[in-house]
């Protein structure tokens, strides 16, 4: 299963970013090889439809739950209707790897 | 302790707030509560015309509890038209699609879309959570 953690940084001490559409990175985090990938966001300075086209590029990866500070009306209407599990965590200064751990137990 | 109640899927809620009947004489205050899930568990097997073992997939309980629920809602409406009742809609146990969780021991956020059988936090998989109605 695929999980995409919104990133500050491309490395795993980077802080996790609040925002989901503007993210600048995407963390892949595949739950059966264990492996981990980091995708900078190309739409975060666009001007409209940002929600929209950061959720066509999660279906690319083939998401199934994503981890975020918080969702855009639009990203979250569309990612309802395809099946993918949303997650809105509280902030607390969590870096990537903090959140890999807590997944993976 | 009794098991607890798994929450139920209801895809849409009623359209309607109750049903009175009309035309009829003495009529009590007597009221039906009519549960989401079961108006759910009528509209998949007789609207839909879905068979129990799908309808049970897509409400997340198993057969065998759809099968209650269901015999259930129908003899609260069969006794609502015998006995001249008003039949009004409660929440029950259910939970409406596109709905939020929270759970109460890393305070996460998050929706169960229908492809997920699991009932728990995502992060910290305690089973531990609530249902919050608007986000």
């Amino acid at each position: 299963m695929i999980t995409i953690i919104t990133s500050i940084g491309n490395s795993l001490d980077s802080a996790f970013d609040l925002r989901f559409g503007r993210a600048r990175f995407f963390c892949v985090y595949n739950e059966s090889t264990k492996d981990i990938q980091f995708i900078e966001n190309l739409y975060k300075n666009t001007n409209g439809s940002i929600g929209a086209n950061a959720v066509e590029k999660m279906i690319e990866l083939g998401a199934k739950k994503i981890i975020s500070g918080d969702f855009g009306p639009r990203a979250k209407e569309l990612l309802g209707k395809v099946d993918i599990q949303l997650v809105i965590l509280p902030n607390e200064n969590k870096t990537i790897q903090d959140i890999i751990n807590m997944i993976k137990y | 302790m009794p098991r607890r109640r798994r929450l139920r899927r209801v895809v849409a809620p009623p359209g309607f707030k109750g049903y009175k009947p009309y035309g009829c004489q003495n009529r009590g205050n007597n009221k039906i509560e009519l549960l989401y899930e079961e108006y759910e568990a009528i509209k998949l097997t007789d609207y839909d015309l879905l068979n129990h073992n799908q309808a049970c997939v897509l409400m997340g309980v198993s057969r065998p509890t759809f099968a209650r629920i269901y015999e259930s809602a129908r003899r609260k409406i069969a006794s609502a038209l015998v006995e001249t009742k008003e039949i009004v809609t409660v929440y029950g146990n259910a939970y409406l699609e596109k709905h939020w969780f929270v759970c109460s021991s890393c305070h996460a956020r998050f929706t169960i879309p229908k492809t997920m059988q699991e009932h728990q936090c995502p992060l910290c998989k305690s089973g531990n959570i609530k249902s919050v109605s608007k986000m």
